[in-house]
């Protein structure tokens, strides 16, 4: 008798690639014009996937990422556990120091606070504004009318010369008094030295309280959809942040790092990121102190606003849960943090597919046992 | 350090995948678990390329400690070829050039497990690596890791031994199947991962090291060798492992090899029967070995 109960694992695994990888070149079967999708394809026309995906990924590297939507037929889920597991492979070598925002190369600004900001509001790619209509030209989109887009939007734009930073909102807010002031001192600038004293989620784990650096670094890099649910159940009652958004800004950050030799701060890149400060209802900052607003920080890789949004509002809810306890789900850090990593949830819910045979022989062994016993006169 | 000198090109991986800084933190964060027996040691867990719950945890333990010449077995629910072993087998082949592996419990010096504990009692130059989805027995009774480590310091199990308690006055049985809160060496309870009960009893003063690893929850703990692991239970209610006996009160026996002492798995045969088998390919195959080279002597 042969062993019935898991057996040929082997072949079924290769078999599952194998009709996987079929389904990705499916399209060439008969087809001579069919092409595979060239990873400069995705970095521009699906841009916002691989912002997803490098802002999950937790690391910039847009190239790999758009490999990694490719490899994963376009799972976001899937193609942000590629990057992370590649990350693994990579030592860390050293940090950053807190880097400047102010410097960053902006493509878009807008602040919900006030109607003029000084630098001025900067409306930039959105679809915000737009008529979610299907564009049903686009389904037969010729080549030449593609280019021709680009070249002419480029064509018609005005030389406008745009300054190389923009002040932050909240900069203005907190001259006024309005704001607490900033904990630490203004990050640094290049040719100035300095170490980081962020906490490092992929260098320890989070044990509990853990701090707000923690946080933010656990949300920088969350899954999208689950960071938005739990913000939304902020939002609709399960919590009470009504926030106000003082500056969204998306755009290229110059990135310093100490030199290897003279520990001095170089520009060694830019990343693109989106970052969102919000300001909430007033607290005292103590016991007698003047009142003043209360802010949330969000800042993660790419081209994210509602991710950046979600995270500053969360940011601000657990900041009142980590003070006052947490009277709801969005204000407890643990069960924030613990929650909205998408490989450890995916992965979780996956492993569901997995055989539990010797478990599920344990559960009938108790329900057996005790259905047994239920039967039986006391 | 050598970090660097294997991971050179785009697609050269290190030995054994991850950098060699994360390796040597899993090693710390192992002699610390060894040291305190059954204390949950925080590490920083690395994603690795399989799925979250798909034993990642076991995977980096076994990788951070593998070293050239060791001799791996991988099994998940007590098969080799269970879709997940293969999976797991084929990264470490993968990974670690010139190590090699066997499906033979008895060559293994390094054995990764999920859900089971080879029936073949293991020895003091081997290591077995579980695969661990919740590392915290107390999670049944307290959500909040913070006051669960505090309850873990305290060593205040009250709240479980309630809960087992509960199940007496509902069922008259304690109900819990797999995953029995066991106490290890007098003070930490941990989650013996999910094995069924028929394995606890052989976690106790076991002659190998045995290792959790949790990749998803970020949580590494130990059962040194010699070491005592009592599953929780009362003076008139002891603890009781997996029942195989039939109707008429026999031991039922694996319809492969005839063994009447190892944890069965039931199936249904084609003809709508049910059927026994050792969960344990490799103790099912080396029975049927033994018992044709018996009759092959007799013939």
């Amino acid at each position: 008798m042969s062993y019935v109960a898991i057996k040929g694992g082997g072949r079924a695994i290769t078999g599952a690639a194998a009709v996987t990888e079929f389904l990705r070149t499916e399209q060439g079967l008969g087809n001579p014009a069919a092409e595979p999708l060239e990873i400069d394809t995705i970095l521009h026309q699906l841009r916002h996937l691989v912002d997803r995906v490098v802002s999950e990924g937790g690391v910039y590297h847009p190239q790999f990422a758009a490999l990694a939507v490719k490899q994963s037929l376009g799972d976001t889920l899937e193609a942000a556990f590629a990057l992370r597991a590649w990350r693994s492979t990579r030592p860390r070598l050293t940090a950053t120091p807190p880097l400047d925002t102010s410097r960053m190369r902006l493509i878009r600004r807008i602040s919900s606070a006030f109607k003029e900001i000084p630098g001025g509001q900067m409306l930039g790619p959105t679809p915000d504004y737009a008529l979610r209509l299907l564009r049903l030209e686009l389904i037969d989109e010729s080549p030449d009318a593609f280019r021709a887009v680009a070249r002419d939007w480029l064509g018609s734009c005005p030389e406008a010369q745009l300054p190389d930073s923009f002040p932050k909102v909240l900069d203005a807010l907190r001259a006024e008094g309005l704001l607490p002031p900033l904990p630490h001192p203004r990050p640094l600038s290049p040719g100035e030295r300095g170490e980081s004293s962020a906490f490092d989620i992929t260098r320890e784990p989070l044990v509990f309280p853990v701090p707000r650096s923690a946080a933010l670094a656990t949300m920088a890099r969350a899954e999208t959809g689950s960071l938005l649910a739990i913000a939304y159940s902020n939002m609709r009652g399960y919590g009470d942040v009504h926030p106000t958004v003082a500056e969204l800004r998306v755009g290229y950050l110059p990135v310093l790092l100490p030199h290897p030799v003279t520990g001095e701060l170089a520009e060694v890149g830019e990343v693109l990121m989106t970052e969102c400060e919000v300001v909430a209802m007033y607290a005292a900052t103590e016991p007698g102190g003047k009142p003043v607003f209360t802010v949330g920080y969000g800042a993660c890789f790419g081209h994210n606003e509602v991710k950046a949004i979600s995270m500053a509002i969360l940011d601000r809810a657990l900041q009142k849960g980590m003070q006052d306890g947490p009277a709801n789900p969005s204000e407890d850090p643990e069960f924030v943090l613990l929650h909205v990593d998408g490989v450890d949830s995916m992965g979780f819910a996956s492993h569901y597919k997995m055989p539990h045979y010797v478990t599920f022989q344990s559960d009938l062994d108790r329900l057996r046992t005790t259905q047994q016993k239920s039967g039986e006169p006391a | 350090m050598n970090a660097m000198s294997h991971t050179t090109g785009g697609n050269a991986y290190n030995f054994g995948f991850l950098d060699e800084y994360a390796k040597k933190e899993i090693r710390r964060a192992v002699l610390k678990a060894i040291a305190i027996p059954g204390y949950q040691v925080p590490y920083a867990s690395r994603e690795m390329p399989m799925g979250r719950g798909f034993g990642t945890g076991g995977l980096q333990l076994t990788l951070a400690l593998i070293g050239p010449g060791e001799v791996v077995k991988v099994i998940d629910q007590g098969s080799d070829d269970s879709v997940n072993a293969v999976n797991l087998r084929q990264f470490i082949e993968m990974t670690c050039p010139g190590v090699s592996t066997t499906t033979r419990t008895a060559e293994a010096s390094l054995i990764q497990s999920r859900h089971r504990i080879p029936e073949r009692p293991l020895t003091p130059t081997q290591i077995l690596v579980l695969q661990v989805p919740y590392p915290d027995p107390l999670v049944v009774v307290e959500p909040s890791e913070d006051k669960r480590k505090i309850m873990h310091g305290e060593a205040d199990y009250s709240r479980l031994l309630v809960k087992l308690y509960e199940d007496i006055v509902q069922f008259d049985e304690i109900t819990i199947s797999h995953r029995y809160p066991t106490r290890i060496n007098g003070h930490y309870v941990i989650d013996p991962s999910p094995i069924p009960r028929w394995d606890v009893p052989r976690l106790d003063h076991a002659a190998a090291l045995t290792l959790f690893g949790a990749g998803r929850e970020k949580k590494i703990y130990a059962v040194p060798p010699h070491t005592r692991a009592e599953p929780l239970a009362f003076s008139d209610v002891p603890f009781r492992v997996e029942d195989f006996r039939d109707a008429a009160g026999r031991r039922r026996a694996c319809a492969r090899c005839g063994c009447t002492d190892s944890f069965l798995d039931e199936f249904s045969s084609d003809a709508g029967e049910k059927v026994y088998q050792c969960s344990d390919t490799d103790w099912c195959d080396e029975k049927l070995l033994r018992k044709e080279s018996l009759r092959g002597e007799a013939a």
